[in-house]
Protein backbone atom coordinates (compact mmCIF):
# COMPACT_ATOMS: atom_id res chain seq x y z
CA UNK A 1 0.00 0.00 0.00
CA UNK A 2 1.74 3.14 -1.25
CA UNK A 3 0.20 6.84 -1.73
CA UNK A 4 1.46 10.22 -2.17
CA UNK A 5 1.10 11.12 0.77
CA UNK A 6 -0.70 14.81 0.93
CA UNK A 7 -0.23 16.08 4.85
CA UNK A 8 -2.05 19.78 3.82
CA UNK A 9 -0.75 22.83 6.20
CA UNK A 10 -2.67 22.17 9.55
CA UNK A 11 -1.15 19.14 9.90
CA UNK A 12 2.32 20.45 10.09
CA UNK A 13 0.87 23.21 12.74
CA UNK A 14 -2.05 23.63 14.47
CA UNK A 15 -2.86 19.80 14.29
CA UNK A 16 0.55 19.04 14.28
CA UNK A 17 0.11 15.72 16.91
CA UNK A 18 -2.14 14.68 13.90
CA UNK A 19 0.63 14.82 11.65
CA UNK A 20 2.78 12.64 14.01
CA UNK A 21 0.19 10.00 15.11
CA UNK A 22 -0.86 9.77 10.76
CA UNK A 23 2.61 8.77 10.41
CA UNK A 24 3.47 6.54 13.21
CA UNK A 25 0.13 4.52 12.96
CA UNK A 26 0.56 4.17 9.15
CA UNK A 27 4.26 3.30 9.18
CA UNK A 28 3.10 0.51 11.82
CA UNK A 29 0.25 -0.82 9.65
CA UNK A 30 2.23 -1.10 6.55
CA UNK A 31 0.58 1.96 4.84
CA UNK A 32 3.43 3.59 3.03
CA UNK A 33 2.64 7.00 2.97
CA UNK A 34 5.50 9.19 0.37
CA UNK A 35 5.29 13.01 0.84
CA UNK A 36 4.42 14.60 -2.15
CA UNK A 37 7.57 16.91 -2.79
CA UNK A 38 6.60 20.40 -2.75
CA UNK A 39 2.32 20.19 -2.29
CA UNK A 40 1.09 23.37 -1.58
CA UNK A 41 -2.33 24.66 0.02
CA UNK A 42 -5.65 23.13 -1.45
CA UNK A 43 -7.16 26.87 -1.21
CA UNK A 44 -9.59 25.39 1.85
CA UNK A 45 -12.91 27.37 1.81
CA UNK A 46 -11.39 30.42 1.09
CA UNK A 47 -10.36 29.02 -2.48
CA UNK A 48 -13.66 28.39 -3.39
CA UNK A 49 -16.17 31.02 -1.07
CA UNK A 50 -14.34 33.64 -3.59
CA UNK A 51 -13.12 32.29 -7.01
CA UNK A 52 -13.89 29.21 -8.36
CA UNK A 53 -11.35 28.83 -10.85
CA UNK A 54 -8.63 29.74 -7.93
CA UNK A 55 -10.01 26.94 -5.85
CA UNK A 56 -9.42 24.38 -8.94
CA UNK A 57 -5.88 25.46 -9.58
CA UNK A 58 -5.01 25.51 -6.34
CA UNK A 59 -6.19 22.23 -5.68
CA UNK A 60 -5.14 20.89 -8.97
CA UNK A 61 -1.41 21.44 -8.98
CA UNK A 62 -1.07 19.35 -6.06
CA UNK A 63 -3.24 16.67 -8.23
CA UNK A 64 -1.03 17.02 -11.00
CA UNK A 65 2.03 16.32 -8.87
CA UNK A 66 0.66 13.32 -7.89
CA UNK A 67 -0.07 11.91 -11.22
CA UNK A 68 3.46 12.52 -12.26
CA UNK A 69 4.50 10.13 -10.36
CA UNK A 70 1.22 7.82 -11.14
CA UNK A 71 0.08 6.95 -7.15
CA UNK A 72 -3.12 7.91 -5.52
CA UNK A 73 -3.11 10.85 -3.37
CA UNK A 74 -3.70 9.92 1.08
CA UNK A 75 -4.97 12.68 3.15
CA UNK A 76 -5.89 12.84 6.77
CA UNK A 77 -7.75 16.39 6.33
CA UNK A 78 -11.11 16.63 5.42
CA UNK A 79 -11.29 19.54 3.79
CA UNK A 80 -8.00 18.96 1.59
CA UNK A 81 -9.93 15.56 1.12
CA UNK A 82 -13.04 17.28 -0.39
CA UNK A 83 -11.54 19.81 -2.40
CA UNK A 84 -8.88 17.54 -3.94
CA UNK A 85 -12.07 14.81 -4.52
CA UNK A 86 -13.99 17.74 -5.81
CA UNK A 87 -10.86 19.67 -8.16
CA UNK A 88 -10.99 16.03 -9.77
CA UNK A 89 -14.60 15.37 -10.33
CA UNK A 90 -15.39 19.16 -11.67
CA UNK A 91 -12.92 18.07 -14.60
CA UNK A 92 -12.81 14.45 -15.17
CA UNK A 93 -15.83 14.55 -17.32
CA UNK A 94 -15.76 17.96 -18.48
CA UNK A 95 -12.81 18.28 -21.13
CA UNK A 96 -13.59 22.46 -20.84
CA UNK A 97 -13.08 22.45 -16.94
CA UNK A 98 -9.72 20.55 -17.48
CA UNK A 99 -8.40 22.46 -20.09
CA UNK A 100 -8.64 25.70 -18.09
CA UNK A 101 -7.24 24.12 -14.82
CA UNK A 102 -3.99 23.02 -16.83
CA UNK A 103 -3.37 26.47 -18.54
CA UNK A 104 -3.78 27.84 -14.61
CA UNK A 105 -1.74 25.30 -13.18
CA UNK A 106 0.68 25.16 -16.44
CA UNK A 107 1.17 21.18 -15.91
CA UNK A 108 -0.53 18.57 -17.56
CA UNK A 109 -3.68 16.67 -15.93
CA UNK A 110 -5.74 13.93 -16.69
CA UNK A 111 -7.75 12.95 -13.28
CA UNK A 112 -5.99 9.23 -13.76
CA UNK A 113 -5.77 8.88 -9.56
CA UNK A 114 -7.83 8.80 -7.06
CA UNK A 115 -7.94 10.52 -3.43
CA UNK A 116 -8.51 8.51 -0.39
CA UNK A 117 -9.39 9.48 3.06
CA UNK A 118 -6.68 7.46 5.51
CA UNK A 119 -9.93 6.56 7.75
CA UNK A 120 -10.79 5.13 4.92
CA UNK A 121 -7.90 3.22 4.17
CA UNK A 122 -7.33 1.76 7.20
CA UNK A 123 -11.20 0.83 7.73
CA UNK A 124 -11.72 -0.72 4.39
CA UNK A 125 -7.87 -1.52 3.20
CA UNK A 126 -6.14 -2.62 6.43
CA UNK A 127 -9.59 -3.85 7.96
CA UNK A 128 -10.62 -4.43 11.70
CA UNK A 129 -9.75 -7.48 12.25
CA UNK A 130 -5.91 -6.35 11.54
CA UNK A 131 -6.43 -3.82 13.26
CA UNK A 132 -7.77 -5.68 16.83
CA UNK A 133 -4.93 -8.35 16.20
CA UNK A 134 -2.24 -5.72 16.73
CA UNK A 135 -4.28 -4.24 19.95
CA UNK A 136 -2.17 -4.63 22.84
CA UNK A 137 -3.40 -2.36 25.35
CA UNK A 138 -7.40 -2.38 24.76
CA UNK A 139 -8.83 1.45 25.66
CA UNK A 140 -11.19 -1.21 28.05
CA UNK A 141 -14.75 1.39 28.88
CA UNK A 142 -13.07 4.11 27.54
CA UNK A 143 -16.53 5.84 26.53
CA UNK A 144 -16.43 7.73 23.10
CA UNK A 145 -18.55 9.46 20.54
CA UNK A 146 -17.38 9.44 16.93
CA UNK A 147 -17.56 13.20 15.63
CA UNK A 148 -16.65 12.51 11.87
CA UNK A 149 -18.17 16.40 10.73
CA UNK A 150 -18.89 17.63 7.63
CA UNK A 151 -16.40 16.52 4.70
CA UNK A 152 -15.40 12.76 5.74
CA UNK A 153 -19.07 12.38 4.61
CA UNK A 154 -20.81 14.95 2.58
CA UNK A 155 -21.42 15.62 0.04
CA UNK A 156 -21.96 12.01 -0.36
CA UNK A 157 -21.83 12.17 -4.43
CA UNK A 158 -18.11 13.93 -3.87
CA UNK A 159 -16.90 12.10 -1.01
CA UNK A 160 -18.66 9.42 0.56
CA UNK A 161 -17.19 6.15 1.71
CA UNK A 162 -19.69 6.02 4.35
CA UNK A 163 -23.03 6.74 5.37
CA UNK A 164 -23.69 10.57 4.92
CA UNK A 165 -26.39 10.77 8.03
CA UNK A 166 -24.89 7.37 10.19
CA UNK A 167 -21.74 6.68 9.23
CA UNK A 168 -20.11 3.61 10.87
CA UNK A 169 -16.66 3.76 10.00
CA UNK A 170 -14.83 5.75 12.95
CA UNK A 171 -17.71 4.03 15.18
CA UNK A 172 -16.50 -0.01 14.15
CA UNK A 173 -12.46 1.10 14.62
CA UNK A 174 -12.98 2.28 18.06
CA UNK A 175 -15.03 -0.52 19.39
CA UNK A 176 -12.06 -2.58 17.22
CA UNK A 177 -9.83 -0.93 20.01
CA UNK A 178 -12.00 -1.68 22.73
CA UNK A 179 -13.18 1.13 23.39
CA UNK A 180 -17.28 1.54 24.38
CA UNK A 181 -18.63 3.63 21.69
CA UNK A 182 -21.74 5.38 22.47
CA UNK A 183 -24.63 6.41 19.66
CA UNK A 184 -25.51 9.71 19.51
CA UNK A 185 -26.90 12.36 17.13
CA UNK A 186 -24.13 14.90 16.70
CA UNK A 187 -22.00 12.82 14.52
CA UNK A 188 -22.50 14.75 11.36
CA UNK A 189 -22.66 17.81 12.73
CA UNK A 190 -21.43 20.92 11.76
CA UNK A 191 -18.83 22.76 14.13
CA UNK A 192 -18.81 25.85 12.42
CA UNK A 193 -15.00 25.33 11.80
CA UNK A 194 -14.57 27.36 8.52
CA UNK A 195 -16.61 30.28 10.64
CA UNK A 196 -13.56 29.42 13.55
CA UNK A 197 -11.51 32.91 12.96
CA UNK A 198 -14.25 35.10 11.22
CA UNK A 199 -16.95 34.39 13.54
CA UNK A 200 -16.50 33.18 16.41
CA UNK A 201 -19.63 33.63 18.65
CA UNK A 202 -21.14 31.52 16.15
CA UNK A 203 -18.21 28.20 16.16
CA UNK A 204 -18.77 28.78 19.55
CA UNK A 205 -22.57 28.12 19.86
CA UNK A 206 -22.51 25.31 17.64
CA UNK A 207 -19.76 23.56 19.73
CA UNK A 208 -21.39 24.38 22.72
CA UNK A 209 -24.20 22.14 20.95
CA UNK A 210 -22.15 19.46 20.23
CA UNK A 211 -20.12 19.02 23.08
CA UNK A 212 -23.60 19.48 25.05
CA UNK A 213 -24.64 16.10 22.79
CA UNK A 214 -21.94 14.23 23.44
CA UNK A 215 -21.88 14.74 27.10
CA UNK A 216 -25.54 13.43 27.23
CA UNK A 217 -24.69 10.81 25.14
CA UNK A 218 -22.58 9.76 28.16
CA UNK A 219 -19.54 10.37 26.41
CA UNK A 220 -15.80 10.82 27.94
CA UNK A 221 -14.47 11.91 25.04
CA UNK A 222 -14.74 12.54 21.46
CA UNK A 223 -12.86 11.47 18.75
CA UNK A 224 -12.57 13.24 15.37
CA UNK A 225 -10.44 13.09 12.37
CA UNK A 226 -10.51 16.62 11.10
CA UNK A 227 -7.74 19.07 12.20
CA UNK A 228 -10.11 21.90 12.00
CA UNK A 229 -12.92 20.26 13.78
CA UNK A 230 -10.24 19.47 16.51
CA UNK A 231 -9.22 22.87 16.55
CA UNK A 232 -12.22 24.58 17.12
CA UNK A 233 -14.14 21.88 19.60
CA UNK A 234 -10.76 22.65 21.87
CA UNK A 235 -10.79 25.99 21.88
CA UNK A 236 -14.39 26.79 22.00
CA UNK A 237 -15.09 24.14 24.38
CA UNK A 238 -12.16 26.21 26.33
CA UNK A 239 -14.26 28.99 26.71
CA UNK A 240 -17.40 27.82 28.38
CA UNK A 241 -18.01 26.85 31.50
CA UNK A 242 -18.90 22.95 31.57
CA UNK A 243 -16.30 20.26 31.61
CA UNK A 244 -14.41 19.97 28.88
CA UNK A 245 -14.66 17.34 27.05
CA UNK A 246 -11.20 16.05 25.71
CA UNK A 247 -11.03 15.66 21.98
CA UNK A 248 -8.81 12.71 20.28
CA UNK A 249 -8.05 11.85 16.18
CA UNK A 250 -8.48 8.51 15.62
CA UNK A 251 -5.23 8.02 15.03
CA UNK A 252 -4.09 8.76 18.70
CA UNK A 253 -6.23 6.21 19.81
CA UNK A 254 -5.08 3.71 17.21
CA UNK A 255 -1.31 4.51 18.29
CA UNK A 256 -2.38 3.75 22.30
CA UNK A 257 -4.17 1.11 22.18
CA UNK A 258 -1.65 -0.17 19.79
CA UNK A 259 0.84 0.86 22.14
CA UNK A 260 3.22 3.13 19.66
CA UNK A 261 6.09 5.44 20.85
CA UNK A 262 5.50 8.95 20.93
CA UNK A 263 1.86 8.34 21.70
CA UNK A 264 1.97 10.46 25.09
CA UNK A 265 4.39 13.25 23.10
CA UNK A 266 0.87 13.43 21.04
CA UNK A 267 -1.43 14.24 23.74
CA UNK A 268 0.31 16.83 25.26
CA UNK A 269 0.08 18.73 22.53
CA UNK A 270 -3.72 19.14 23.27
CA UNK A 271 -5.31 22.04 24.77
CA UNK A 272 -7.95 19.92 26.62
CA UNK A 273 -5.78 17.43 28.69
CA UNK A 274 -6.74 13.92 28.19
CA UNK A 275 -4.69 12.78 30.56
CA UNK A 276 -5.95 12.22 34.10
CA UNK A 277 -9.39 10.36 32.14
CA UNK A 278 -6.75 7.91 30.78
CA UNK A 279 -5.07 7.38 33.65
CA UNK A 280 -8.50 6.81 34.83
CA UNK A 281 -8.82 3.91 32.99
CA UNK A 282 -5.35 2.63 33.43
CA UNK A 283 -4.08 4.00 30.07
CA UNK B 1 -39.03 31.22 10.76
CA UNK B 2 -39.61 33.84 8.27
CA UNK B 3 -41.11 32.82 4.85
CA UNK B 4 -41.30 34.08 1.52
CA UNK B 5 -44.57 33.61 -0.47
CA UNK B 6 -43.97 30.47 -2.29
CA UNK B 7 -45.80 32.14 -5.47
CA UNK B 8 -43.60 35.05 -6.26
CA UNK B 9 -43.42 36.12 -9.75
CA UNK B 10 -40.68 36.95 -11.90
CA UNK B 11 -39.94 40.89 -10.69
CA UNK B 12 -36.31 40.40 -11.19
CA UNK B 13 -33.73 40.59 -13.12
CA UNK B 14 -33.91 37.61 -15.24
CA UNK B 15 -30.62 37.34 -16.60
CA UNK B 16 -29.28 37.36 -12.75
CA UNK B 17 -31.23 34.10 -12.24
CA UNK B 18 -29.61 32.44 -15.54
CA UNK B 19 -26.06 33.66 -14.62
CA UNK B 20 -26.34 31.70 -11.00
CA UNK B 21 -28.21 28.76 -12.76
CA UNK B 22 -25.46 28.51 -15.39
CA UNK B 23 -22.32 29.45 -12.75
CA UNK B 24 -22.94 27.54 -10.27
CA UNK B 25 -23.87 24.50 -12.48
CA UNK B 26 -27.04 23.65 -10.24
CA UNK B 27 -31.02 23.53 -11.13
CA UNK B 28 -32.34 25.66 -8.63
CA UNK B 29 -35.69 26.07 -10.27
CA UNK B 30 -36.52 22.33 -8.98
CA UNK B 31 -36.87 24.29 -5.47
CA UNK B 32 -40.15 23.87 -4.07
CA UNK B 33 -39.53 25.36 -0.96
CA UNK B 34 -40.04 22.40 1.55
CA UNK B 35 -37.59 24.44 3.64
CA UNK B 36 -35.33 20.91 4.54
CA UNK B 37 -32.37 22.83 3.90
CA UNK B 38 -33.68 26.01 6.23
CA UNK B 39 -34.40 23.08 9.22
CA UNK B 40 -30.76 21.74 8.77
CA UNK B 41 -28.95 24.69 8.64
CA UNK B 42 -26.43 24.84 11.41
CA UNK B 43 -25.93 28.70 11.04
CA UNK B 44 -29.31 29.67 10.05
CA UNK B 45 -29.41 31.59 13.17
CA UNK B 46 -26.94 33.98 12.19
CA UNK B 47 -28.50 34.24 9.22
CA UNK B 48 -30.86 37.32 7.35
CA UNK B 49 -31.98 35.49 4.87
CA UNK B 50 -32.70 31.41 5.15
CA UNK B 51 -31.31 29.26 2.88
CA UNK B 52 -34.40 28.37 0.74
CA UNK B 53 -35.40 31.96 0.64
CA UNK B 54 -32.04 32.49 -1.00
CA UNK B 55 -32.55 30.24 -3.31
CA UNK B 56 -36.15 31.83 -4.16
CA UNK B 57 -34.31 35.37 -4.50
CA UNK B 58 -32.50 34.04 -7.43
CA UNK B 59 -35.58 32.16 -8.65
CA UNK B 60 -37.01 35.30 -8.83
CA UNK B 61 -34.35 37.28 -9.86
CA UNK B 62 -33.85 39.72 -6.57
CA UNK B 63 -30.09 40.43 -7.38
CA UNK B 64 -29.67 42.86 -4.86
CA UNK B 65 -31.60 41.40 -2.09
CA UNK B 66 -29.26 37.83 -2.75
CA UNK B 67 -25.53 39.80 -3.59
CA UNK B 68 -25.73 41.82 -0.22
CA UNK B 69 -27.55 39.12 2.35
CA UNK B 70 -25.15 38.41 5.21
CA UNK B 71 -26.15 34.90 4.80
CA UNK B 72 -23.97 34.22 1.76
CA UNK B 73 -20.95 35.10 3.96
CA UNK B 74 -22.41 33.22 7.27
CA UNK B 75 -23.21 30.00 5.32
CA UNK B 76 -20.30 27.39 7.14
CA UNK B 77 -19.99 25.05 3.79
CA UNK B 78 -21.22 22.36 5.56
CA UNK B 79 -22.92 20.85 2.52
CA UNK B 80 -25.68 19.74 4.78
CA UNK B 81 -28.69 21.12 2.53
CA UNK B 82 -27.48 20.05 -0.55
CA UNK B 83 -26.96 16.38 0.54
CA UNK B 84 -30.46 16.61 2.16
CA UNK B 85 -32.66 18.39 -0.31
CA UNK B 86 -35.20 16.65 -2.14
CA UNK B 87 -34.02 18.08 -5.65
CA UNK B 88 -30.83 17.58 -5.52
CA UNK B 89 -30.05 22.02 -5.16
CA UNK B 90 -26.26 22.65 -4.73
CA UNK B 91 -27.19 25.43 -2.09
CA UNK B 92 -23.07 25.53 -1.29
CA UNK B 93 -22.38 25.81 -5.32
CA UNK B 94 -25.13 28.87 -5.43
CA UNK B 95 -23.29 30.05 -2.33
CA UNK B 96 -20.13 30.51 -4.07
CA UNK B 97 -21.16 31.66 -7.17
CA UNK B 98 -23.08 34.55 -4.78
CA UNK B 99 -20.26 35.14 -2.97
CA UNK B 100 -17.88 35.54 -6.36
CA UNK B 101 -20.37 37.63 -7.80
CA UNK B 102 -20.81 40.05 -4.71
CA UNK B 103 -16.84 40.47 -4.38
CA UNK B 104 -16.74 41.31 -8.18
CA UNK B 105 -19.72 44.12 -7.65
CA UNK B 106 -18.04 45.08 -4.65
CA UNK B 107 -20.99 44.92 -2.41
CA UNK B 108 -19.71 43.12 0.80
CA UNK B 109 -20.55 45.30 3.54
CA UNK B 110 -22.10 42.29 5.67
CA UNK B 111 -19.49 39.78 5.45
CA UNK B 112 -16.73 42.48 5.47
CA UNK B 113 -14.50 40.28 8.00
CA UNK B 114 -15.33 37.52 6.94
CA UNK B 115 -14.32 38.80 3.77
CA UNK B 116 -10.53 40.11 5.27
CA UNK B 117 -10.10 36.39 6.24
CA UNK B 118 -10.93 35.20 3.00
CA UNK B 119 -8.27 37.39 1.45
CA UNK B 120 -5.76 37.00 4.18
CA UNK B 121 -6.03 33.42 3.96
CA UNK B 122 -5.10 33.66 -0.12
CA UNK B 123 -2.64 36.24 0.55
CA UNK B 124 -0.81 34.12 2.45
CA UNK B 125 -0.93 31.11 0.26
CA UNK B 126 0.32 33.64 -2.69
CA UNK B 127 3.37 34.33 -0.54
CA UNK B 128 4.41 31.31 1.02
CA UNK B 129 2.73 28.33 -1.03
CA UNK B 130 1.04 27.15 2.03
CA UNK B 131 -0.76 28.87 5.27
CA UNK B 132 1.69 30.60 7.19
CA UNK B 133 -0.81 30.42 10.65
CA UNK B 134 0.83 32.99 12.31
CA UNK B 135 0.72 35.17 10.15
CA UNK B 136 -2.97 34.88 8.67
CA UNK B 137 -3.69 35.53 13.09
CA UNK B 138 -1.70 38.72 13.23
CA UNK B 139 -2.34 39.87 9.92
CA UNK B 140 -6.54 39.38 10.95
CA UNK B 141 -5.85 41.28 14.23
CA UNK B 142 -4.29 43.89 12.68
CA UNK B 143 -6.98 44.24 9.52
CA UNK B 144 -10.00 43.64 12.51
CA UNK B 145 -8.70 45.79 15.08
CA UNK B 146 -9.22 42.70 17.25
CA UNK B 147 -5.63 42.69 19.69
CA UNK B 148 -7.04 40.89 22.58
CA UNK B 149 -9.50 38.01 22.30
CA UNK B 150 -7.60 34.91 22.02
CA UNK B 151 -4.02 36.70 23.28
CA UNK B 152 -3.20 33.82 25.99
CA UNK B 153 -4.40 31.08 23.59
CA UNK B 154 -1.91 32.05 21.22
CA UNK B 155 0.59 32.31 22.67
CA UNK B 156 -0.20 28.86 24.93
CA UNK B 157 0.43 27.51 21.18
CA UNK B 158 3.25 29.34 20.12
CA UNK B 159 4.59 27.80 23.05
CA UNK B 160 3.37 24.10 22.62
CA UNK B 161 5.17 24.83 19.15
CA UNK B 162 1.43 24.50 17.40
CA UNK B 163 2.47 27.94 15.72
CA UNK B 164 5.19 28.23 13.67
CA UNK B 165 7.21 30.88 13.94
CA UNK B 166 9.08 30.11 10.88
CA UNK B 167 7.19 30.55 7.33
CA UNK B 168 6.85 27.34 5.18
CA UNK B 169 9.72 26.67 2.86
CA UNK B 170 8.31 25.49 -1.01
CA UNK B 171 10.64 25.41 -3.90
CA UNK B 172 8.54 26.09 -6.70
CA UNK B 173 6.54 28.90 -4.94
CA UNK B 174 6.68 30.48 -8.09
CA UNK B 175 4.10 27.86 -9.50
CA UNK B 176 1.90 28.76 -7.23
CA UNK B 177 2.01 32.51 -7.34
CA UNK B 178 1.62 32.22 -11.46
CA UNK B 179 -1.81 30.20 -10.73
CA UNK B 180 -2.88 33.51 -8.91
CA UNK B 181 -1.34 36.21 -11.67
CA UNK B 182 -3.26 33.68 -14.29
CA UNK B 183 -6.54 34.37 -12.30
CA UNK B 184 -5.62 37.94 -11.74
CA UNK B 185 -5.59 38.54 -15.60
CA UNK B 186 -8.75 36.88 -16.38
CA UNK B 187 -10.35 38.97 -13.79
CA UNK B 188 -9.00 42.12 -14.85
CA UNK B 189 -10.41 40.56 -18.48
CA UNK B 190 -13.29 40.44 -17.01
CA UNK B 191 -14.05 36.84 -17.43
CA UNK B 192 -17.11 35.44 -15.10
CA UNK B 193 -15.36 33.63 -12.28
S1 LIG C 1 -34.30 21.63 0.56
FE1 LIG C 1 -34.14 21.94 -1.66
S2 LIG C 1 -36.25 21.95 -2.41
FE2 LIG C 1 -36.35 22.21 -0.19
S3 LIG C 1 -36.42 24.44 0.07
FE3 LIG C 1 -34.27 23.83 0.22
S4 LIG C 1 -33.47 24.06 -1.88
FE4 LIG C 1 -35.72 24.07 -2.01
S1 LIG D 1 -24.05 24.64 3.33
FE1 LIG D 1 -24.48 26.69 4.13
S2 LIG D 1 -26.65 27.01 3.74
FE2 LIG D 1 -26.30 24.83 3.51
S3 LIG D 1 -26.79 24.00 5.53
FE3 LIG D 1 -24.59 24.38 5.51
S4 LIG D 1 -24.31 26.42 6.35
FE4 LIG D 1 -26.49 26.20 5.80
Amino acid sequence: MKYAYYPGCSLETTAEEYGRSVRAVCAHLGIELWELPDWSCCGASSGHSTNRRLAQALAGRNLALAERVGLDIAVACPACYLRLRSTRKEVKDNSQNREELVRLIDMPYEAKYDTRHLLDIICNDVGLEELKKRVVRPLEALQLVSYYGCYLVRPPEVVGFDDPENPQSMDRLLAALGAEVRDWSGKVSCCGGSLALSRKEVAGRLVAEISEMARQAGAQAMVTACPLCHSNLEIRQADGKQNKLPVFYFTELIGLAMGLDGAESWLKKHLISPFSLLASHDL
Amino acid sequence: MQYVAKSVPAIGDTDFSSEVKEASGTNIDRCYQCLTCSLDCPVAFAMDYLPHQVVRLVQVGLKQEALTSATIWVCANCEACATRCPNDVAIPRVMDTLRAMALRERVVEKGKDIVVFHHTFLENIRRWGRQYELSLLLQIKLRTRDFFSDLRLGLRMLRQGKLKLRPPRLKDVAGVRAIFRRIDQSLAEGERT
